[in-house]
């Protein structure tokens, strides 16, 4: 989704007092948010000049999923769906991606990862695994273990 | 009601009326020109969607003097800090040194108040004045070129370059109620020159008052202006202003037009390409609320070959405020590769609000690349779903998605000053609502 008019710095400062106010939290100045929002682009290994254009717009594919994790690394969600963050994402970009993820896992935080592809796996290592087809969840097992299974073996 | 304007004119010119005698002879043909074609009528096309009761079924006599007790405090609020530029403040249409703060001196460069140029330069506006925006365009024209005596005057001589804008703010102060204004502006750019005016008209309270006004200006061969056009009168008052820009060849001329004020708001912009490789872009922001009616009509021709042109209207209509567009473009035969783009895009926020928009291509040239679009509609539900799936409720997502759209011609504004003056004013509307 791109919002020309409206700068990531806006918009994030904009989600993240709506949902502090929701929390009953106090709401951020643009000072204290632009801390806040220095701190979290290092996760995604960006400058803070990304603040300054418009959400989405003229961004390339790689740079929409990062942008998409340094807004989960600011809004900070209880739950995250990240529905194939790595398609289309060459391998610089997918590490990126997959680092913020990884620094943003606690234990109060929740991710469901949506993905086709072992290759994700190699920099998430996941807690659980589901695997669906046909609109169900067909096998569930723990972490490491897609990379011994083959999804042809069993579908079908 | 034209017999009132006529005597109005016969007072004013017994009193202090002009010494020159070409001044004397343009002002009396323009009167006669308006008695006989009066204002224009709704059966006329380029007025057929404007209602101009409210102006033509009751006469507005010359402004009075404003008093002089006014300071700098009480017009502080309208002006922007220009590095390199100045203010010249006009009150009830009359120049107030008082209240302005000096032009910078530079070689080539006099920027002045029009009645103070008339004796300075009285030569040159001889030459000029009069020439582009012509009073036989309609009665509006005839009117301000009769009873204009005052606005800004511009000239840059060929390659000297003004050192900032200077904004002219035309006030109207609560005196003002029921009578006219005509403020008349001239500006000449010679070849290579550079200058950018900034034309700001507001009011210190409400009032229901008319506001009538012209800007004429030449852009040289390979000049470059920037011209800016900021309405924001008392939501009771009415404004009928032409802005004529005349480009010679290689140059390059931004026109911004951003309308917020007025009952009846009505911005003729015509631009003149009359030569090859001249560049002009046309910008436009409008807002209506309660019964506002906001009017842009934008002309360009097209008179010489390689010539681009770049127009973007936008309009954010609430209440039962009433837009209405109308972009001509005109394409001679001579105006081979001419590349015109257009685009008006209106949204509406309300179900009773209403638009009119007409692109006009006439286009008699046949290796030329044109292309229009209008769009009238509402906020993009995508949009208003992405940003409530980040935790931002529907009432201030619908704030961030209008303003954005508003952001798009402001964000292009060249001076930090005025466009973050404009953005808050935006946004100030945003949070009143419909209410006017």
């Amino acid at each position: 989704m791109e919002i020309p008019g409206v700068t990531n710095a806006y918009f994030l400062r904009a989600a993240l007092n709506e949902i502090r106010k929701a929390r009953g939290e106090e709401e951020l100045d643009p000072i204290d948010f632009m801390d806040l929002a220095e701190e979290r682009l290092k996760l995604v290994d960006w400058g803070p000049e990304i603040l300054g254009r418009m959400v989405n717009a003229r961004f390339s594919g790689g740079e929409k999923k990062r942008n998409e994790i340094l807004q989960m690394a600011v809004l900070e969600p209880r739950l995250a769906i990240l529905d194939e963050t790595d398609s289309g994402l060459d391998i610089d970009a997918l590490r990126v991606v997959a680092a913020g993820v990884n620094q943003l896992r606690r234990p109060d935080k929740a991710t469901i990862l949506v993905t086709h592809y072992q290759r994700l796996l190699n920099y998430i290592v996941p807690d659980v695994v589901h695997v669906l087809a046909g609109g169900r969840i067909v096998k569930s097992g723990a972490r490491n273990w897609p990379s011994s299974w083959r999804p042809r073996d069993t579908i079908g | 009601m034209t017999t009132a304007y006529l005597t109005d004119f016969e007072a004013a010119s017994q009193n202090g009326g002009s010494k020159a005698p070409w001044l004397t002879g343009l002002r009396r043909s323009a009167i006669e020109r308006f008695a006989a074609q009066g204002f224009p009528g709704a059966r006329e096309e380029d007025w057929r969607f404007n209602n101009l009761n409210p102006i033509t079924s009751r006469s507005f006599p010359l402004a009075p003097v404003a008093p002089a007790a006014l300071t700098t405090q009480d017009v502080a609020r309208f002006l922007y800090s220009l590095p390199g530029g100045c203010a010249l403040v006009f009150l009830n249409g009359r120049f107030s040194p008082e209240l302005s703060t000096p032009a910078p001196k530079i070689e080539g460069v006099t920027v002045s108040n029009l009645a103070a140029a008339l004796g300075t330069h009285g030569k040159l506006l001889g030459d000029h004045l009069g020439q582009y925006a012509k009073m036989e365009k309609s009665g509006f024209t005839a009117l301000n070129t009769a009873f204009g005596h005052d606005g800004v005057f511009v000239h840059v001589k060929a390659g000297a370059a003004m050192s900032g804008p200077v904004h002219a703010v035309f006030v109207s102060d609560g005196s003002t109620a029921g009578s006219a204004a005509y403020p008349r502006n001239f500006i000449l750019l010679e070849a290579g020159a550079t200058g950018a005016v900034i034309e700001s008209y507001v009011a210190l309270q409400g009032g229901s008052y008319l506001v009538n006004t012209v800007t004429e200006a030449v852009v040289g061969e390979g000049a470059r202006l920037e011209h800016s056009k900021i309405q924001r009168e008392s939501e009771q008052a009415y404004h009928v202003g032409t802005t004529h820009i005349h480009q010679e060849r290689d140059s390059h001329s931004t026109s911004f037009s951003i309308s917020l004020g007025a009952a009846i708001c009505r911005n003729n912009l015509d631009v003149v390409l009359n030569g090859p490789g001249i560049e002009g872009q046309l910008l436009g922001l409008y807002m209506g609320r309660g019964r506002q009616e906001v009017d842009n009509h934008t002309s360009i021709l097209h008179a010489s070959p390689n010539c681009s042109t770049r127009e973007v209207y936008k309009g954010i209509l609430d209440g039962t405020a009433h837009a209405i567009f109308n972009g001509k473009v005109y394409v001679t035969p001579e105006a081979q590769k001419t590349d015109a783009k257009q685009t008006n895009r209106n949204l509406l926020l309300s179900d009773r609000a209403k638009v009119d928009t007409k692109p006009q291509l006439e286009i008699f040239a046949d290796d030329v690349k044109c292309t229009h679009g209008a769009t009238v509609g509402n906020l993009d539900p995508l949009a208003a779903f992405y940003l409530k799936s980040r935790g931002i409720g529907p009432l201030l997502g619908r704030k961030i998605l209008t303003y954005a759209f508003a952001a798009e011609i402001l964000e292009e504004l060249p001076y930090p000053a005025v466009r973050s003056g404009l953005e808050s004013l935006v946004n100030a509307r945003l949070e009143e609502g419909t209410e006017a």
